[in-house]
């Protein structure tokens, strides 16, 4: 760039005449060049308003999002909470003909939320059930005993985990996840466990709560094990050397000196990755097997909340069947906010608040 | 009782760092011996050294011998046996913060499976008592945590948890450097009656501190042991030109 060289050529300080000193009763002598470009550059002030004004609208532009959102939701979902009240989350309608109950029947208009909120709880429970051991383990191992080598690529594989497209879990598990615990494992939880009544032997797809479940566990997986890792690297050093110095093996300075004091950061670690889960649609829509179903039996097919807005919104048979979808939309809006918000404060109150104080 | 620890031919390296050179001393029984030297000069590796702490960090490296009483601590036993037996107190005070002041105490215990209580609770009232923590602690200790005491008194409670394990030796690697005067005071009355039960070594940066508290005083230079005296011989007749530089104030 010709020009910036040019105008830096004029900074050369010129050299001082009369040895340096001023006569006295001379005029001062002309402002250097730099002194001159300085002056000329005016008063940034309008521009610095200008910048500010423009950050401050992209601040409040996320507020808007997620007020419209909210807005949008509850407009749309009006005519579904008139007619079925709190009864759409908490009730069943009774078939006058099978006198079974029945909970969501499109063609005749009856909706209730009850399966998929079910389905949502279940499908999420097993999947911290699976992902929460693991992920510690894998924390704990990457953070206390991993050689120094491999500590880098090891986390940096778990945090890939995170990356890959929910649909192509999602195809893994139909064509992997689903066969396998079809063909292996599903016959020996009947066989072993079936008298608990959580595995009965009536689906024989292979889909259902517990694939579900599975697939669930493994994308939740790196944000629960890279979160636990952050709060276990928060805990002091000197809390290690604590505890070693009593003479502690290296399970029980993980133990007492790292997991103790991380453990409200694990919690909420633990509850970032309960929000992922039940916000999951596409990998848990693939293989829950999407019948609006309450079973006792993780075996069974079920459905979630997020799987049947993705399944049905397109071909909603009615306004009322889409003002339905659209609730379901909103309750899952509103619990995802409440859990995010919640971890995000645990995890907060490890990294910077509670054990930074003491060393 | 305390023991003796005889330190011979003791190497130490950081990575390529050669931090302790050929260190050779007999730290006697039931006194309390002093450290002291300019920073980084390898006082405190050397302590570490004294219960196998040095080589938790994984490029640390140690040769030689050192014997605690009977035992060589690098051949005849692993380091969490060695561990049980020689306490230690940090420069700067690391109670747990999520345990109560009790289980703070008892941590040593409980952490080797021990859980008598009525023990317990001897253990820890004799403990504070020893640490002079116990009457400002009395009330409230299984209300408060580690953490809610003031600076001098977490290090205090950590020189309790150091006892409840009852060791030979204790180890304190600048235990009122991080304290504010009153607590350093209280600090050292503390060692003062805690060196006829225990084998007790201390570094320090304070001069007056290793003259007012210990019996021999070892002085370390560039990872090598200078001089190993009486404290009094150290302080006003030292036979190193070195030593008497440091301790005059003419460097360090």
């Amino acid at each position: 760039m010709p020009e910036i060289r040019i105008s830096q050529a004029q900074f050369q300080p010129e050299p001082p005449k009369n040895g340096g000193e001023r006569p006295a009763g001379t005029a001062a002598p002309e402002p250097s060049a730099i002194r001159k470009f300085l002056l000329s550059r005016g008063n940034s002030a309008v521009a610095d308003r200008g910048f500010h004004l423009l950050m401050v609208l992209c601040a409040l532009s996320i507020f808007g999002i997620v007020a419209l959102i909210a807005t949008e939701l509850m407009l749309s979902s009006q005519m579904a909470w008139d007619k079925f009240g709190f009864d759409f989350f908490f009730k069943a309608f009774i078939d006058p003909d099978t006198r079974l109950p029945m909970y969501w029947d499109p063609v005749n208009g009856h909706f209730s939320a009850l399966p998929f909120i079910y389905g949502t709880l279940v499908s999420s429970f097993l999947a911290l059930l699976l992902a929460v051991p693991l992920a510690i383990g894998v924390a704990v191992f990457l953070t206390e005993m991993c050689p120094q080598a491999l500590r880098g690529p090891l986390a940096f594989l778990t945090e890939l985990l995170a990356a890959i497209p929910s649909v192509i879990y999602g195809l893994w598990a139909v064509f992997v996840l689903v066969p396998l615990l079809r063909e292996y494992v599903n016959p020996g939880l009947i066989k072993g466990l079936g008298w608990t009544g959580l595995f009965s032997d009536d689906n024989p797809t292979g889909l259902g709560f517990l694939s579900a479940g599975v697939i669930l566990a493994i994308m939740i997986l790196p944000i629960i094990s890279s979160l636990t890792r952050e709060v276990m690297s928060a805990v002091p050093h000197s809390q290690r050397e604590a505890v070693l110095a009593l003479g502690a093996t290296r399970w029980e300075m993980i133990r007492m000196g790292v997991l103790r004091n991380a453990r409200i950061g694990i919690v909420g670690a633990v509850i970032l990755g309960l929000g992922r889960a039940l916000g999951e649609t596409m990998a848990v829509t693939m293989v829950i097997g999407n019948s609006p179903e309450i079973h006792h039996s993780v075996l069974a097919n079920g459905s979630s909340m997020a799987a049947v807005i993705a399944n049905e919104f397109a071909e909603a048979s009615g306004d009322l069947h889409r003002s339905a979808l659209i609730e379901i939309a909103l309750a899952l809006f509103i619990v995802t906010i409440l859990v995010n918000a919640l971890a995000r404060v645990l995890v907060w109150a490890v990294t910077r608040g509670a054990p930074a104080r003491v060393n | 009782m305390g023991v003796g620890i005889e330190v011979t031919n003791l190497n130490a390296w950081y990575g390529s760092n050669h931090t302790l050179q050929d260190i050779n001393l007999n730290i006697p029984a039931n006194h309390a011996t002093a450290l002291i030297g300019p920073s980084g000069c390898g006082k405190s590796t050397f302590v570490r050294c004294l219960n196998r702490m040095h080589e938790t960090n994984p490029i640390a490296r140690v040769t030689g011998s050192v014997r605690i009483g009977d035992l060589d601590i690098y051949t005849d036993a692993k380091p969490v046996e060695i561990r049980r037996r020689v306490g230690m107190v940090f420069q700067r005070p690391n109670p747990f913060p999520t345990m109560s002041i009790y289980d703070n105490v008892a941590s040593g215990l409980t952490l080797n499976g021990f859980n008598n209580r009525r023990a317990l609770d001897e253990i820890v009232e004799k403990s504070l008592k020893n640490s002079a923590l116990w009457d400002e602690v009395k009330d409230d200790l299984k209300k408060k945590s580690g953490a809610s005491l003031s600076g001098g008194q977490q290090q205090r409670l950590c020189i309790a948890r150091a006892l409840a394990v009852d060791p030979e030796v204790l180890l304190m690697d600048e235990p009122a450097s991080a304290l504010d005067p009153v607590s350093t005071s209280k600090i050292e009355d503390l060692i003062f009656q805690l060196k006829t039960q225990y084998t007790i070594v201390i570094v320090t940066h304070n001069m007056q501190q290793a003259a007012r508290v210990a019996e021999k005083t070892g002085f370390f230079l560039n990872g090598r042991m200078v001089e190993f005296d009486s404290t009094h011989k150290i302080f006003t007749n030292p036979s190193d030109k070195r030593t008497e530089d440091y301790i005059t104030g003419r460097f360090g």
